[in-house]
C-alpha cells in the first residue's frame, strides 16, 4: 500500500512537474524581487530547475553543462558584477539567529540525508554487478539518446561525425566558429573591463 | 498532457518571464539576468524537441551551443556594465541616453 502509493508520488512525472513549477516559480522570483542578490538567487533556483528538465528528457551532458556554466559560472560572473557595482554598502553583514538555527537545521538534514544513503547501499553486491559487466556491453557501439548517454554521440557529433544517425549534418564548423568566438570574447571582456581611471559624471 | 506540452509551456514561461524582467528593470544587471532567462527558454524546447521529436540529438548540440553563446554574452556584457559604471557612476540603463537625437 505505502510501497504503492510512494511509486505514484516518486513517479519521473511526479519529478517533471516539480522541475517545471520550480522553474517558473524561480523565473517569477526574479521579475518582482527588487534585491539584485535575491534575483542572483530566484535565478539559480529557476537554472537549477531547468537543469533537472534537462536530466528528466535524458539530455545528461546538456544538463551537466546547464549546472557546471550556468549556475556555476555565470551567476558568479553576475555576482561578481552585483558586487562591483554597488551603489551603497551592506549594513548588516551577520546573519540573525533564526538563520543561523534554519540553516543548520538544513545542514544537518542534508547530513542524515547522505549518511541514510550510504548505510543502505549494499557495496559489495554492487562491487560485484560492476565486476559483472562485461567491457563490450559497455564501450562498444553507440547507446542512443533514449538510455541517457549522450556524451559519447554528442561529441562526435562535434567533431562533425555522426555514427548515431545515417546523413545527419556534422558540427565541426560551428564548434570551431565557437571556439574562435569565446577568445574573441575573452580579448574582447578583458579589454573592455580593464582598469582605467574613472571619469567624473559629466 | 502529455510531457512535450509541460516542456513547451515551461519554455514559453521562461521566454516571457524574461522579455518581462529586461523589459521592467532598470538595472543593467537585472536585464542581464532576463537575457539569461530568455535563452533559458528556447534551450528548454531545443532539449524538449530532442527528446520527443526526430530531431534526436541536433536539439541538444543547439542547445550546448546556446550555452556556450549566454557564457561569452555574460562575460561581454558584464565588461560592458562595469565599464558603464566607471562613466557613469551608476547602472541604471536608464542613463545612457547619450547618443538621444
Amino acid at each position: 500500500m505505502i510501497a504503492s502509493i510512494m511509486e505514484t508520488v516518486l513517479s519521473p512525472f511526479t519529478f517533471l512537474l516539480l522541475f517545471a513549477l520550480s522553474s517558473c516559480l524561480g523565473a517569477v522570483g526574479v521579475i518582482i524581487s527588487q534585491s539584485l542578490v535575491r534575483m542572483a538567487f530566484w535565478l539559480i533556483v529557476s537554472l537549477g530547475s531547468v537543469a533537472g528538465l534537462f536530466f528528466m528528457a535524458d539530455a545528461d551532458f546538456v544538463g551537466a553543462a546547464q549546472l557546471l556554466i550556468y549556475v556555476g559560472g555565470t551567476l558568479v560572473l553576475l555576482v561578481f558584477g552585483v558586487m562591483l557595482t554597488a551603489s551603497s554598502p551592506y549594513t548588516k553583514i551577520e546573519a540573525s539567529p533564526g538563520e543561523t538555527v534554519i540553516a543548520s537545521l538544513v545542514g544537518l538534514l542534508f547530513l542524515f540525508m547522505v549518511a541514510g544513503t550510504v548505510s543502505r547501499i549494499d557495496w559489495p553486491g554492487t562491487n560485484a554487478a560492476i565486476a559483472n559487466v562485461t567491457p563490450a556491453s559497455t564501450s562498444g557501439g553507440f547507446s542512443d539518446t533514449s538510455e541517457g548517454a549522450t556524451l559519447r554521440p554528442l561529441g562526435f557529433a562535434l567533431l562533425g561525425v555522426r555514427p548515431d544517425q545515417e546523413g545527419a549534418p556534422g558540427y565541426l564548423l560551428p564548434f570551431e566558429i565557437a571556439s574562435v568566438h569565446l577568445l574573441v570574447v575573452l580579448v574582447g571582456a578583458a579589454y573592455l573591463a580593464r582598469a582605467k581611471r574613472r571619469r567624473d559624471v559629466a | 498532457m502529455s510531457d512535450l506540452n509541460l516542456y513547451l509551456y515551461v519554455g514559453a514561461f521562461l521566454f516571457v518571464c524574461g522579455v518581462i524582467c529586461m523589459a521592467t528593470k532598470r538595472n543593467g544587471i537585472g536585464v542581464l539576468m532576463g537575457v539569461e532567462l530568455v535563452l533559458n527558454g528556447a534551450n528548454v524546447n531545443f532539449v524538449a524537441f530532442s527528446r520527443y521529436s526526430e530531431l534526436k540529438l541536433d536539439g541538444q548540440v543547439f542547445a550546448v551551443f546556446v550555452i556556450v553563446l549566454a557564457a561569452a554574452e555574460a562575460a561581454v556584457a558584464l565588461a560592458i556594465a562595469l565599464n558603464f559604471y566607471n562613466n557613469h557612476l551608476t547602472i541604471d540603463v536608464d542613463r545612457g541616453n547619450k547618443l538621444k537625437g
